[in-house]
């Protein structure tokens, strides 16, 4: 759970990548002194995320929308990583209200990035239209696929129970009832009996050494109902995920750093571009180390893209590459082994925030 | 409520009997007062005129509400100018009656208490409905965006010096600052109802919450 500057992380991520060694560096006991690079040989896989981008397209309001610049930034911050990833993941909520024409803006951006790019679904690019604009830009909103030994799976977690036909809600009514977090009346989020049995199908052609990754939008556990930090069939997909050696969750919504470990399961929330969330008043996994309150005068404080990088066993190590920020690595070994992280530094929170 | 009867009989000895032309009527907006009356053996009241319980549960205001027949539902405007007259009234009463220490003499009956919690609901629900809403300003984005539940507002440390502001700040100049520049609308004025709206939801929602650094 230490820190490297991000000068030196990326200083030493190119020096990985050039002598053509397996990535990973760690700090060492001090923050900023030696380093070394955690595994030596076999295949190497790193990623990145962006996610959460929120874009909104208002009539009236021409100038360029503060969350279409900072998905800009994010798009232009993966471009300049040295060695390049080997894909994005892009983590759902491409658009605030799932119009066409956000979403339209979103992949116009999007296909800016160099790497090859992974779409995942959230619940604001669904219920407008119940994904259908989001589905003709993208394609299916469940797929798998393999790269270099690791299987990865991209769900559709944001299946809720039908509450817009009986109320006979507009679909915008429908958008802006799901669109809100604190809702008191939403419904929670679930991957859905027909998501279920597709995951159980698709990984019934896996071995259970090969190291699983999952993308979905909420993470699948059991975090904070009010909010939909949540999946309510978390238990259903985690014994589907279980019988394999090394799984990874990684998913959106959360807008936040989030680490959990729940049996052989490793779970990270990814950053979102457009603002980030509180933490929620209970249900925090302990193994997650807090990013401090952000500054509503920066309007990137506290938002940013991610990066997982991958021992041939599926080992994940993961850094929030928070703008504005000092990046926030966490280790595999330190959240296999339950670390519990210190609170954050109050250095710049106190009540003048 | 037992306790509160008393009270109107001191002032209105003829019970049932209307006390037109007895009192000045007196024109509020568009609702005129004419007067109280107790009992329930009311005779006929004309096209408009309306006989309205008070807090003490036992006396009636008689007022005039043109253009708006029996049976049926005052306009809210007009409901509101009724209910400052009936809260008005019940005071007066009460300081003639002699019986002057309302909040230390004597029980809120559940009447007055309910009103209270409805005008305070009435507050809280159009603040939590602005925070809610883009329509405060231009580019779609709402309060609760970033602050779920209120969360992350902390209301209570202001006034405070406002780091980035460079000076002391309330908590009204903190929510014009959210409204201009993440919401990029126009500022409210301070006596704005939308204003105090927005701060009485803020309040509303995070009294009690305890201050944690770094969390919500």
């Amino acid at each position: 759970m230490e820190r490297v500057s991000r000068r030196d992380f990326f200083r030493l991520s190119g020096i990985a990548g050039a002598m053509g060694l397996v990535h990973w560096i760690r700090p060492a006991s001090s923050p900023l002194g030696i380093v070394s690079l955690a595994h030596a040989s076999g295949s190497q896989l790193t990623f990145a995320y962006v996610s959460d981008s929120h874009l909104l397209v208002r009539k009236g309001y021409d100038k360029e929308h503060r969350f279409t610049r900072a998905l800009k930034k994010a798009v232009t911050d993966v471009n300049s990583m040295s060695p390049q990833p080997e894909f994005v993941l892009f983590g759902g909520d491409l658009a605030q209200l799932g119009l066409k024409e956000e979403l339209d803006l979103g992949k116009g951006i999007l296909s800016e990035l160099k790497p090859k790019l992974y779409m995942m679904v959230g619940e604001h690019d669904w219920y407008h239209d119940m994904g259908e604009a989001w589905k003709g830009l993208f394609g299916e909103d469940r797929y798998s696929f393999d790269r270099k030994g690791i299987h990865f799976v991209v769900l559709n977690s944001v299946i809720v129970e039908d509450y817009w036909t009986g109320s006979k809600m507009t679909p915008m009514e429908r958008m802006l009832f799901m669109a809100q977090l604190d809702n008191p009346r939403g419904n929670p989020f679930t991957v859905g009996p027909e998501g279920r049995e597709w995951l159980k199908s698709d990984l019934a052609k896996v071995s259970k050494d090969t190291p699983v990754v999952v993308f979905s939008h909420s993470p699948l556990y059991k975090y904070y109902k009010r909010w939909n930090f949540w999946t309510d069939d978390a238990a259903e997909v985690q014994a589907l995920l279980s019988p394999f050696a090394n799984v990874t969750v990684i998913h959106g919504h959360t807008h936040q750093a989030l680490v959990n470990r729940i049996g052989s399961i490793t779970f990270y929330g990814m950053l979102s571009t457009a603002w980030p969330w509180p933490y929620a008043p209970e249900g925090l996994p302990e193994l997650t180390r807090q990013m401090d309150r952000a500054d509503p005068f920066n309007q990137f404080d506290g938002c940013g893209w991610g990066e997982a990088a991958f021992s041939q066993q599926g080992e994940a190590d993961k850094v929030y590459n928070l703008w504005d920020r000092e990046p926030m690595a966490v280790f595999y070994k330190d959240v296999k082994a339950g670390a519990i992280p210190g609170q954050p530094d109050r250095l710049h929170s106190g009540s003048s925030y | 409520m037992a306790r509160h009867i008393s009270l109107p009989r001191f002032l209105f000895a003829l019970a049932a009997v209307l006390l037109l032309g007895m009192m000045a009527v007196a024109e509020v907006g568009e609702v005129a007062y004419l007067g109280e009356a107790s009992g329930s053996d009311l005779p006929g009241l004309g096209e408009g005129i309306r006989a309205i319980p008070m807090c003490d549960g036992e006396t009636r205001l008689i007022v005039d509400v043109p253009g708006v027949s029996a049976g049926e539902p005052m306009p809210e405007p007009v409901a509101r100018e009724v209910a400052g007259l009936l809260w008005k009234r019940y005071q007066e009463m009460q300081e003639t009656s002699g019986e002057i220490l309302l909040a230390h003499g004597k029980e809120h009956t559940q009447r007055e208490m309910m009103i209270w919690d409805t005008e305070l609901k009435r507050v809280v629900d159009e603040g939590y409905r602005l925070f809610h809403s883009p329509e405060l300003g231009s580019n779609g984005v709402s309060c609760d965006m970033c602050h779920p539940d209120a969360s992350n507002t902390h209301p209570e440390t202001y006034p405070k010096f406002q780091t980035q502001l460079k000076k002391v700040i309330l908590l009204r100049d903190m929510i014009n600052w959210c409204i201009e520049n993440p919401l990029e609308g126009p500022k409210l004025n301070e006596d704005d109802a939308r204003m105090k709206a927005l701060e009485a939801y803020i309040l509303w929602a995070r009294k009690g919450v305890p201050m944690e650094d770094g969390k919500h």
